[in-house]
């Protein structure tokens, strides 16, 4: 896979502007693909499979959403995707950032990439902040470290980044620990937009924050990629901040990926009972069904070392049949009409083969085919969304 | 019947030779087998009234009843009330010393205030919350433990003392979506079997609107509205519940307010939120001529009412008659 699929690099600033305003679906290229991505951490105890064979495609300017709880594998398949993580971890499959696997990146070449092609807004910004330097040094950091700036130009940079995430320049003078925790998250947010990246990974950014302060850094978010065309992949426990801000949601569970699909559809009309039991457990405050009735999920998340067979969530699965014990699961199309019938149109492009043109043309036939991004499908792992567990259980 | 009660409290701090006004006059009741929630941002006092309610902080002005009667702060009364009124704290795994088996950290409680029984005492509090059967987790570590099952070990140590009011510093805050629910659930079980009470402290509307029978939101050290749960957060008065309910997620049309949680060492004149009111900068303040009184005239404090109250000159101005 060397063939970039996104635009050559040369491509002249103003016609990337003009690409960015066309509707996500007709805009073309991967930017970033992953391909049965596996992640073992090795222990004294034996290998813990964190993340078990994800496959997902990220398109240009797409914000997407991975939820799940503690230990679903979420941050570990992001901290996995710039090569983040301990040495004992053990990552297989092929991770594509525009075209080129970063699995198999040199260190040098590795080293370009973060920052410049993809960065990261950590969880805690408090303690991924360094407290004995003063901010703007840290945010010109990566500007200095990559050559991309004079340190008089990174003054001026610095300055700029920060009105950007909505602080005074005067900040720059600032150390972390006079700074608020949202201050905090945009000096994070400013560190990772000064190389201009094409993608921003964030871990659970605004996990830590109140509600008013977490509305302000999500509402910088949407508009930073949305002004700047910037691809998101976004990691929280909360499916209701992911589906406010992000274009489509990868729901984890034991380190696999078992529904994905358009944010609304997953949010509202989850087919995953464990997806079903995330959007329920953030109440709508106003809705009559959950005053006075807080839904969760029994039971708790499962032991790595030790899952069960057939599908992993059958211990907790409120809808479980005897089969679910034996029968492995996979992500199946979950948008089938009451008749039992896929909906025509196209397929999901991470489910496309390779070298298969991913998905048919629409059928007025006006995109030329090249161009054509598939309207992503929404898919589950859970045989409910199969026409026969009906009749099984009756 | 009123339980637990401040009564126009103070708490007052000094920072860095600033006076820092952290509880600046509230008036709040929690009723015998009621859940309030008291919600607010980081900074407003919500944490500082928490912990004046359980004796942890002796307020600058006001006072404290529980029962009736004033709270006392000699070491004797305030063990004794500790028994009636528990803390639930916020982060379990903090609060869990790593190196005490569950067994131990439950039985701590009833060790200090020399409760017979211990043994039993433990393994009922440990199935009341939730952890069946409880000999099997006598033994264990908390690291052993996941997030959910920890704070139900932190409330068993609440439980063993058989108290009548917890109060519960966000308790579902460093937990899981997936066991929020249930650690909620297991809240109104425990005022449905044992008539708890409980003072819940927290920024998450959806867990009042989840748990709670009453509500208080609390800006720089005053509660500036307060009521039944289903009418402050269906229809809010006041033009800062409108604005954190409004950042839901859900929400159609968001009201980010600029800026950060203002400093209680300079608490701005007349109305405390005028600086950062949508209601005044976009104004409908002016329209009903309250924008002078905004400004410059201060507003009462709440009384601990049951129903719905609210600390605004312009929801005033609208409720009187044109």
């Amino acid at each position: 896979m060397t063939q970039r699929e996104t635009q050559p690099e040369t491509q002249p600033e103003t016609q990337r502007e003009v690409r960015r305003e066309t509707p996500p679906e007709t805009r073309r290229g991967r930017l970033l693909e992953l391909r049965d991505v596996a992640v073992t951490y090795r222990s004294a105890a034996g290998d813990v499979p964190a993340v078990r064979g994800v496959s997902l495609t990220l398109g240009e300017g797409e914000a997407l959403g991975v939820a799940g709880e503690s230990g679903s594998g979420k941050s570990t398949l992001a901290m996995a995707l710039l090569r983040l993580l301990p040495k004992t971890a053990r990552v297989t499959g092929g991770i594509l950032l525009d075209g080129e696997d970063v699995l198999t990146m040199s260190w040098g070449r590795l080293r370009a990439v973060r920052w410049a092609s993809a960065s990261v807004v950590f969880q805690g910004a408090q303690h991924a902040l360094n407290p004995v330097r003063r901010v703007g040094a840290q945010i010109a950091e990566p500007l200095l470290v990559h050559g991309t700036a004079t340190p008089a130009r990174a003054r001026t940079r610095v300055a700029e980044l920060l009105e950007q995430v909505g602080l005074p320049a005067w900040r720059e003078r600032s150390y972390p620990h006079e700074l608020s925790g949202g201050q905090r998250q945009r000096v994070m947010i400013a560190m990772a937009l000064a190389c201009e990246p094409h993608l921003i990974i964030a871990d659970e950014p605004t996990t830590a924050l109140d509600v008013m302060i977490q509305a302000q850094v999500l509402a910088l978010i949407r508009t930073l990629i949305a002004d700047r065309g910037i691809s998101l992949i976004m990691i929280s426990h909360d499916l209701s901040v992911l589906a406010a801000t992000c274009d489509r949601l990868a729901v984890m569970y034991a380190g696999k990926v078992v529904e994905t699909g358009p944010s609304r559809e997953v949010f509202t009309a989850a087919r995953h009972p464990y997806s079903r039991a995330l959007a329920e457990a953030f109440p709508t405050v106003g809705d009559l069904a959950s005053r006075m009735a807080p839904r969760g999920l029994g039971g708790d998340p499962p032991d790595p070392m030790r899952l069960p067979g057939g599908c992993s969530f059958r211990p907790r699965c409120p809808v479980a049949l005897p089969s679910c014990a034996t029968r492995d699961v996979e992500l199946w199309p979950a948008d089938r009409t009451p008749d039992g019938q896929i909906p025509d149109g196209p397929a999901l492009d991470a489910q496309a083969p390779d070298g298969q043109a991913p998905g048919a043309p629409p059928p007025d036939g006006r995109i030329p085919p090249e161009h054509a991004r598939p309207v992503p499908r929404h898919t589950a792992a859970c045989v409910h969304v199969l026409p026969e567990p009906a009749k099984e259980s009756a | 019947m009123t339980l637990l009660e401040a009564i126009d409290v103070h708490v007052e701090f000094t920072a860095r030779g600033r006076r820092a006004r952290a509880v600046d006059g509230v008036n709040l009741a929690v009723g015998e087998g009621e859940i309030v929630a008291l919600v607010g941002e980081s900074g407003c006092g919500k944490t500082t009234l928490a912990r004046t309610l359980l004796g942890l902080e002796r307020p600058a002005s006001g006072a404290v009843r529980y029962g009736g009667a004033p709270l006392t702060y000699s070491t004797r009364a305030l063990k004794a009330y500790r028994r009636e009124v528990q803390l639930v704290p916020q982060d379990p795994t903090g609060s869990l010393n790593p190196r005490h088996t569950v067994y131990e950290a439950v039985a701590e409680g009833p060790r200090i205030h020399g409760l017979p029984g211990e043994r039993e005492r433990v393994a009922s509090a440990l199935s009341r919350a939730g952890l069946r059967p409880p000999e099997r987790f006598f033994p264990v570590y908390p690291h052993e433990l996941s997030g959910g099952q920890r704070q139900r070990v932190v409330i068993a140590g609440a439980l063993a003392l058989e108290p009548r009011v917890l109060v519960a510093d966000e308790p579902v805050a460093s937990l899981d979506a997936s066991v929020r629910g249930e650690i909620l659930a297991l809240l109104l079980r425990l005022r449905a079997e044992l008539g708890l009470s409980a003072l819940v402290v927290t920024h998450d509307l959806g867990l009042a609107w989840n748990i709670a029978d009453r509500v208080a939101v609390m800006y720089l050290g005053r509660i500036v509205e307060s009521g039944p749960v289903e009418q402050v957060l269906s229809a809010p008065s006041h033009p800062y519940t409108q604005a954190l309910l409004s950042v839901l997620p859900e929400s159609p049309s968001p009201i980010v307010l600029g800026g950060e949680p203002p400093d209680p060492t300079g608490i701005p004149g007349g109305c405390r939120f005028h600086p950062r009111c949508q209601v005044l900068a976009g104004g409908q303040a002016a329209e009903a001529g309250v924008d002078g009184r905004c400004r410059s005239q201060p507003l009462d404090i709440l009384p601990a009412a049951p129903g719905s109250r609210v600390a605004c000159h312009f929801a005033e101005a609208g409720r009187a008659p044109a």
